[in-house]
């Protein structure tokens, strides 16, 4: 199966050394979970998996995350033309603080965020006698989420809009096309498979999420219960089948939609 | 997902709004762009971090300092600097080894080694935890084995340390490995023709070759072992002055309703978080420095700046 080329030496240490590697920390567990799930049998998984609280569950966490990955794919495109097309003061910090969500622990972010939105918090408040309230509503849960995925967009859109030929747009401002044409026709298209690969990143990191949503989120079940929180919630019950359900089911969803991501993205560079 | 460059230095390619106007945004329009940028900015990333220093001070300095001087707190942060310290070199270890034998051989199955590698990146933390305890919980595979040997991973150090290495498996190997196959191998191929040995070639021609790599990601690494929640949280079992890693004991502080002193904690880590994202500023300028003054031809950037999915969480 191992077919080598490469002149240097070292290729059975550091094939040996990585196997075992990624086999005891990351395979191991891996089969250990599916190897659980195995054993409940067809009949019991499925009821498990279906079950109304369950269900709940996932159709908060991934609607939410899809609402916000949404959200970063636009915000994200904006921070990236502004942090590479402007000048502005400032500039430079506002270009390192966008890896804020990857540095900063996310329980602190969970604690930092319920208390900005608690409905006595510094923007709380404000909305609160708006009559919006977002700490403890899964609008919480959707605020956490955008905080942990701006980096996301910015990142994979960036380098890309760094590249980008200036010539082609100066040709199609020549060729009488307005501003906006040219952003939507002539930029936006060379962005877009960027745009989705930090989408769909952002997406995956938000089904996953648990340390920044539990605080702002409030836990009630059936309302602002996340599928993270479902797993924890039966863990600590010790039910183990439940909690191994449950994550497979958000294993298999998170999979699968990577995958079909990887396919849209190569219907969309193709023609390029 | 492709590595990506890594930003060019400033003043590059910038548009400041000469020429016609249709090959640039007029000024109000770039205003108002800048404008909603910054406001999204400021909302979702400066109030956050202006909240957790603004509350950690809130009832005063002496909280502060109680807070932080607390047995429990001293407790939690030897344990999170405990378990940095064995994730950081021995994800280093893995890290180099995978960058190796990606970058300087050819073999089937390599890709799928390459999605296997960053398959913790796809896996909810709680998930990681989950799969810890059914290897070593009460029930779990390794249940016989550690009740003979009279251990415990679930609910102790152990499994705190086995879920930080799951989640921050990958952020070494990724740095290194683009710094790796950007820089090529022509060199160690000279030192091999001139008889030095393997071990020779990586310590004095590799290693040198990707120092900033390899410190880009231990930072990375690093940041992510010290902040991790939710894996953590699910193996720990809370216990106080035992089994609460920092970020755990932010949450214990946090729901007893000890907001100051949780914030103080918090304070520590968001205090953690800034010195990251300048050490990391230090380490791509001095990167692309270094680069620029290696060679004359157009060489790729060696920090790919992908998102990391997840340093923290």
């Amino acid at each position: 199966m191992l077919s080598r080329r490469g002149v240097l030496p070292g290729f059975g240490l550091s094939l040996g050394y990585t196997l075992l590697y990624l086999g005891l920390m990351v395979l191991l567990p891996l089969s250990a979970l599916a190897y659980r799930a195995a054993g409940l049998g067809f009949g019991e998984f499925f009821r498990i998996a279906t079950e109304h609280r369950a269900l709940l569950a996932y159709e908060l966490s991934f609607g939410i995350s899809l609402l916000a990955a949404l959200t970063n794919a636009a915000f994200g495109l904006l921070l990236a033309w502004v942090l590479v097309r402007y000048t502005f003061p400032g500039r430079k910090l506002v270009d390192a603080m966008i890896d804020l969500p990857f540095a900063l622990p996310t329980a602190v972010a969970g604690i930092a965020l319920t208390a900005l939105y608690a409905p006595t918090g510094f923007l709380g408040e404000p909305l609160a006698r708006l009559g919006i309230q977002v700490a403890y509503t899964p609008l919480g849960i959707f605020m956490a989420l955008v905080f942990t995925g701006i980096p996301f967009v910015v990142r994979t859109v960036q380098p890309v809009l760094e590249e980008l030929d200036a010539s082609v747009e100066e040709a199609a401002a020549i060729l009488g096309a307005t501003r906006l044409q040219t952003f939507t026709r002539v930029i936006l298209p060379g962005l877009v498979p960027a745009a989705l690969t930090g989408f769909a990143l952002a997406f995956a990191r938000g089904v996953g999420e648990y340390g920044s949503v539990v605080f702002i989120s409030g836990n009630m079940p059936l309302k602002t219960e996340i599928a993270p929180l479902l797993i924890v919630t039966k863990l600590e019950g010790y039910d183990y089948a439940g909690a191994t359900v449950i994550a497979c089911v958000m294993l298999g969803v998170s999979f699968l939609s990577l995958l079909a991501i990887n396919l849209i993205q190569r219907r969309l560079v193709r023609p390029l | 997902m492709s590595a990506a460059a890594s930003p060019p230095p400033p003043g590059q390619r910038m548009y400041h709004g000469h020429g016609t106007p249709a090959k640039t945004e007029g000024r109000l329009a770039r205003l108002f762009l800048i404008g909603a940028a910054l406001t999204f900015w400021a909302l979702f990333l400066l109030a956050p971090l202006v909240i957790v220093f603004g509350s950690a001070l809130s009832e005063g300095i002496e909280v502060y300092l109680a807070a932080l001087a607390d047995p429990e707190t001293l407790s939690a942060i030897r344990l999170t600097l405990l378990a940095s310290a064995i994730a950081v070199p021995v994800n280093l270890l893995f890290g180099l080894s995978v960058a190796w034998l990606i970058s300087k051989y050819d073999f089937t199955g390599k890709s799928l080694l390459i999605t296997l590698i960053d398959l913790p990146f796809s896996v909810s933390p709680v998930i990681v935890g989950l799969m810890f305890v059914l290897l070593f919980g009460a029930r779990g595979w390794f249940a016989p084995l550690l009740e003979a040997l009279d251990t415990h991973v679930i609910f102790a150090v152990p499994g705190i340390v086995l879920a930080t290495l799951f989640i921050t498996a990958p952020l070494i190997a990724r740095e290194v490995l683009a710094v790796m196959q950007a820089q090529g191998d022509s060199e160690e191929e000279a030192a091999l023709t001139m008889g030095a040995s393997g071990w020779t070639i990586f310590r004095r021609i590799t290693l040198p070759k990707v120092k900033w790599g390899v410190i880009y990601g231990v930072i990375l690494c690093n940041a992510r072992a010290m902040g991790e929640f939710g894996g953590v949280s699910v193996v720990s079992g809370h216990i106080r002055g035992e089994t609460n890693t920092l970020p755990l004991h932010v949450e214990v502080l946090y729901n007893e309703y000890q907001f100051a002193a949780a914030f103080a904690v918090a304070s520590l880590l968001a205090f953690l978080a800034l010195l990251t994202l300048v050490l990391k500023q230090f380490v791509e300028w001095r990167a692309h420095k270094k680069l620029h003054a290696l060679s004359m031809q157009d060489v790729p950037a060696p920090l790919s700046l992908p998102p990391t999915p997840g340093v923290s969480s």
